[in-house]
């Protein structure tokens, strides 16, 4: 037996960095892309959007992109579909609703089916957190997150990201981290259960704006402070609406969503006099902001017909530079499956990508 | 009964306090005699085993798995759960109640010890507190003691009510069992599935708050201090949390009988390891913060902690590989406890090799009144594990004799290589 004291604290070995190599096609968290794979999103993402329809659907022309939607979507299908398409990619649907998933199969056989049907990339969209991974790890196909629970949702912030550059910074493909030195980005709403406030959160710091978290505690617990890329922060709460908006030169708000309260009660007039965004608050203390909304919007609850309407809206413009996003996103997947497989080669279920040595998880 | 006589090996007994060579005669299911190296009277046609370098100590005690027999065979049976078991070192494992159906009768507490069920290990089933585990109606615990069960619990389904649990702690204690409670207070883990926190804030998941844990142990240790009897003995299952260690802490300076155990993953790992959603990380308790992994081996190594229990949960693989959220909760351990107590509270945290021996077998034994197990004095049963303690190997799941895979340790390094389980004086287990 040892002689020597025991010993208080254990190193035991560290947590893998990733389970599994993903596939470099797959876009799984807004933190999968380098500052140059985000330059190259968005620089893809105009050329995309400026190319001759009649050459660009020669691009994927034939491809097949699945889109799996385990959840009510009409912005982000429709933007995904009409992108692919755009590319020239066939696309086929599958949603909860309408397929073999009521009938319980799994995320997993589902996957695996629509690769056998020669689904090149699948684009998912699923009411749990982490759906996206499992999916990749089960089909080794480049995989789009659509949205996962109350996880993630990369597209949005990346048109997020396109929409604030376009007004504030000329429209520039060109980002570092200090593109966004000086710009307030206030997210306001459900926090808790917002993807779009996480990737958001996680993408903008990285440009060096400054996310400020704003909502009730019921909606926004402390703990999303220690949401962000990393230590330097970038990311704070502030329960004042008021003295939020008044920094902001980006008001992004979200909607209460519902159907995850999962029992929690929530005062609705109350909300609406601490956080609804009214034309009056803005033309006081925020008159020269842009307005965003991932939608949904609920009129007359997060934000009235005016504001929304108004001429400091960009609700609209965000969706159409979701099409450009996805245009590019779902480019960048496919041409990475091309990269991987020999030209004349057919994919089998063997293949694997490539490791890459950084994503390696280091298992004990 | 055939006899092994067990020589040239180095006995860890810690309730005998013995640390020394010894040779070691079993016989008949019991053992015969313990005696200085050499000095063993020789045993006509008694199987010898040459433990030269290894040490034999009494065969372990896992007060926390779950076997899944009767009724999801798919995941485990009792015969492969008990494998997996020998294959550990364990010699005795006692069984929750979460079966299909519930194991709230002495017909089931029956059927489960029954030798067609073919356990390699001595299968001692906990029983149901109350009928189905619905928290409602106590089940008749003086049938299910006749019977073989040797706690109450109503396991995944906490009491909450503090009648009922009030009502089960003064009828076990009645007739001389213990309620196990798994302390988690279901009003506060709705839709959760890990540790409330910053992991789980990031990952878009629901956490459970620490709360939830100590609380219904605070609000045990009340109802065990009304009831005023030193009768009484609650047992915490795989305590997760600092607060509710402190509380257990304080209901033992108090004089009161409370026990807990502590599973190696709450010792060995924190939420961080849920990683991108693996869900060999997802159980109940769930991982939780660095801080509270920290206070977990802080009382193992005060004494606070009564046991190592694995909570060996064994799940099929297409269980598992799901949605986080959808998926089952539970992680394997039976194969992996010894190699990992060994390795890190033993090897890294350089608590002496009796203690960690201890906490997996006299311990564990003490506080489910087990007796004659936990110790090799002459007449115990002759359970016992013989393991090379310098041996260093790497856990493979794909390898063990579980039905399942579900760990969160497939390629962690090990130490210490079980060579022999021998069960009431039966070969249960040997490496090739």
């Amino acid at each position: 037996m040892s002689p020597a004291p025991v010993r208080r604290k254990l190193h035991t070995p560290p947590v893998p960095a990733s389970p599994f190599p993903y596939h470099p096609g797959s876009l799984l968290s807004v933190n999968d892309l380098s500052l140059d794979e985000l330059n190259h999103v968005l620089a893809r993402a105009t050329a995309l959007e400026k190319q001759d329809p009649l050459t660009r659907d020669r691009i994927l022309a034939k491809r097949r992109v699945a889109l799996l939607f385990y959840e009510a979507s009409t912005r982000t299908r429709t933007s995904f579909e009409l992108a692919a398409k755009a590319l020239g990619a066939d696309t086929a649907l599958v949603s909860n609703l309408s397929s073999s998933i009521e009938k319980g199969e799994s995320l997993k056989d589902t996957g695996l089916n629509l690769r056998a049907l020669g689904a090149e990339a699948i684009i998912l969209r699923s009411n749990s957190s982490g759906a996206a991974w499992l999916l990749e790890e089960s089909t080794r196909l480049p995989v789009l997150n659509a949205g996962d629970g109350m996880h993630e949702h990369p597209t949005q912030a990346l048109l997020d990201l396109r929409t604030i550059l376009a007004h504030l910074r000329g429209g520039t493909t060109k980002v570092n981290e200090k593109t966004l030195a000086g710009v307030t980005v206030t997210i306001t709403g459900d926090i808790l259960h917002s993807r779009v406030a996480r990737s958001n959160a996680l993408l903008l710091p990285r440009l060096g704006a400054e996310v400020v978290l704003c909502g009730p505690k019921e909606l926004l617990p402390e703990v999303a402070a220690s949401e962000g890329p990393d230590s330097r922060g970038g990311v704070t709460i502030e329960r004042d609406f008021e003295a939020a908006l008044k920094r902001s030169q980006v008001v992004m708000m979200l909607r209460i969503q519902a159907e995850r309260l999962a029992g929690l009660q929530l005062d609705l007039e109350e909300y609406k006099a601490g956080y609804q965004l009214t034309g009056e608050r803005l033309a006081r203390l925020a008159p020269k902001a842009i307005v965003m909304h991932p939608g949904p919007i609920i009129r007359g609850l997060e934000i009235t017909s005016g504001v929304a309407d108004g001429p400091q809206s960009a609700i609209l413009e965000q969706v159409t530079h979701g099409l450009a996003i996805r245009m590019a996103v779902i480019e960048r997947a496919l041409n990475a499956t091309a990269l991987k497989s020999a030209p004349t080669s057919v994919r089998t279920s063997s293949a694997r990508p490539a490791k890459p040595a950084s994503r390696k998880g280091a298992r004990a | 009964m055939s006899a092994i006589a067990i020589k040239n090996g180095h006995l860890i007994d810690p309730s005998a306090g013995i640390d020394a060579p010894r040779d070691i005669l079993l016989k008949d299911g019991k053992v015969a005699e313990v005696a200085a190296a050499g000095k063993l009277k020789p045993a006509d046609g008694a199987q010898v085993i040459n433990a030269k370098g290894l040490v034999v100590a009494p065969g372990l005690i896992d007060i926390h798995v779950h076997l899944r027999e009767p009724g999801q065979g798919y995941k485990e049976t009792i015969a492969t759960g008990t494998a997996a078991a020998a294959a550990g070192g364990f010699t005795s494992v006692a069984a929750m109640p979460n079966t299909i159906p519930v194991n709230d009768t002495p017909e089931i507490t029956r059927w489960m010890q029954s030798p067609e069920r073919g356990a390699s290990v001595r299968v001692f089933p906990i029983g149901a507190a109350t009928r189905g585990s619905k928290g409602e109606a106590l089940n008749d615990f003086a049938a299910l003691k006749a019977a073989g069960a040797v706690a109450v619990t109503d396991d995944g389904h906490p009491i909450l009510k503090d009648s009922i649990m009030r009502d089960t702690l003064a009828a076990a204690a009645r007739v001389g069992l213990s309620v196990i409670q798994h302390a988690e207070d279901t009003r506060l883990t709705v839709g959760a599935s890990m540790n409330a926190g910053p992991v789980a804030f990031r990952l878009g998941l629901r956490g459970m708050p620490v709360e939830a844990e100590s609380g219904l142990v605070e609000r045990d240790i009340r109802l065990v201090t009304e009831l005023r009897s030193d009768k009484v003995h609650l047992h915490v299952a795989h305590t997760s949390t600092a607060k509710a260690i402190a509380a257990v802490r304080q209901a033992r300076r108090n004089g009161l009988r409370v026990t807990c155990e502590v599973a190696p993953h709450h010792f060995l790992l924190t939420d961080e390891h849920v990683g991108h959603y693996n869900t060999n990380c997802k159980m109940n308790p769930p991982l939780r913060s660095a801080a509270d992994r920290a206070a977990m081996l802080e009382a193992i190594l005060d004494g606070v902690v009564d046991a190592i229990a694995t909570d060996h949960a064994p799940h099929a693989s297409h269980e598992k590989e799901v949605e986080f959220e959808r998926a089952p909760n539970g992680v394997t351990g039976l194969e992996t406890a010894l190699g990992l107590c060994l390795r890190w509270l033993h090897g890294e945290a350089r608590m002496p090799l009796g203690r960690v021996l201890s906490l997996l077998s006299a311990q564990p034994a003490a506080v489910l009144g087990l007796k004659g197990r936990g110790s090799l004095t002459e007449g115990s049963f002759a359970d016992v594990v013989i393991f090379d303690p310098k041996a260093e190997w790497t856990y493979r799941a794909a390898e063990g004799k579980s039905k399942s895979r579900n760990t969160p340790f497939d390629g962690w390094a090990m130490q210490g290589k079980v060579r022999w389980t021998i069960s009431e004086g039966r070969i249960a287990y040997e490496a090739n």
